[in-house]
């Protein structure tokens, strides 16, 4: 597990600049460690849910928490090359974010099995000890055959996209 | 009654920022209501498939609840999500259009217990599915 940093740094930062919903959203990449990752979903006028407050979208806090935990799983993987699939996803609102305020998310992959990896996540505002919601998920993990990892390196060169 | 309905439904469609960010539309038959999700770029997840990215499903189904607690419950202000269990059973193919409906399986004083059924081209078929609960609001 040691120099791997770079390489999730690499894919996190992917995950923010290429996959289409991410950016339009504006996710930020924050950090990635072993296992685990943390993004930023900056508040904006038209991802709003509730008019009356001006509070970000629960809809764009799933999103966050989802691709945090994407994030996590690819950091939990190592270099054999895989994609995810969610399976399911659980998520607890405890409060609305603060109005005009944007929404920080990381998670955990505290375990990955040759087929299936389990995620925690929290997201919160602005203090971490405050969170507006937890998540907890199951992905899919395809391991991809050294045929299909060759011809989605090839077609990411290609068009320079597509996600883990 | 079906007149006041429908506008409940377009004023909620057309009130809430990320509903248009989404590009969500719903038509409504009688008291039934079915929410559109037309493909777009932006809502792609995964290119390689290309699917619909799994937040945008777990929103579109969350948005369908509120949309028929809005249409079911017309004299209250926008429901509270308190949890949702997204449930998903094969991809969101990023070139199809997405329908949803909900099914209100309680709707108590505060509270309310809903689910919620997605599909593409074929109704039998569902590609995710939501539970939720949501807090009524006076």
């Amino acid at each position: 597990m040691s120099e791997v940093p770079e390489v999730f740094r690499l894919i996190a930062e992917r995950m923010v600049e290429v996959t289409p919903q991410a950016k339009a959203l504006g996710l930020k990449f924050v950090s990635v460690a072993p296992a685990r990752g943390c993004l930023e979903a900056p508040w904006r006028e038209d991802l709003v849910g509730d008019p009356e407050t001006g509070v970000i979208a629960s809809g764009v806090v799933t999103t966050l928490l989802d691709h945090t935990c994407g994030l996590a799983m690819a950091a939990a993987a190592g270099a054999e090359p895989f994609s995810t699939a969610t399976l399911d996803l659980r998520i607890d609102y405890m409060r609305a974010a603060a109005p005009r305020t944007g929404v920080t998310c990381e998670a955990h992959c505290y375990k990955i099995t040759r087929s299936i990896g389990f995620v925690r996540a929290e997201a919160w505002d602005v203090d971490r000890s405050d969170l507006v919601a937890t998540a907890q998920a199951a992905f899919v993990v395809n391991r991809l055959t050294p045929e299909l990892a060759s011809a989605v390196a090839a077609r990411n060169a290609s068009l320079g996209g597509g996600e883990a | 009654m079906t007149a006041e309905a429908a506008q409940h439904l377009e004023a909620f469609l057309q009130r809430v920022p990320y509903i248009r960010f989404l590009g969500m539309q719903a038509e409504l038959a009688g008291d039934e209501m079915t929410a559109i999700l037309p493909p777009s770029e932006h809502l792609i997840g995964n290119t390689f498939i290309p699917a619909l990215h799994g937040g945008v499903i777990g929103a579109f189904l969350e948005m369908t609840a509120l949309a028929q607690l809005s249409v079911a419950e017309p004299a209250r202000r926008l429901p509270k999500t308190i949890d949702v269990t997204i449930e998903y059973l094969r991809p969101g193919r990023g070139g199809l259009t997405s329908y949803a409906r909900a099914d209100l399986r309680k709707v108590g004083r505060r509270i309310a217990n809903v689910h919620v059924e997605a599909w593409q081209e074929d109704r039998d078929k569902p590609f995710a599915a939501l539970r939720g609960h949501f807090l009524l609001r006076d």
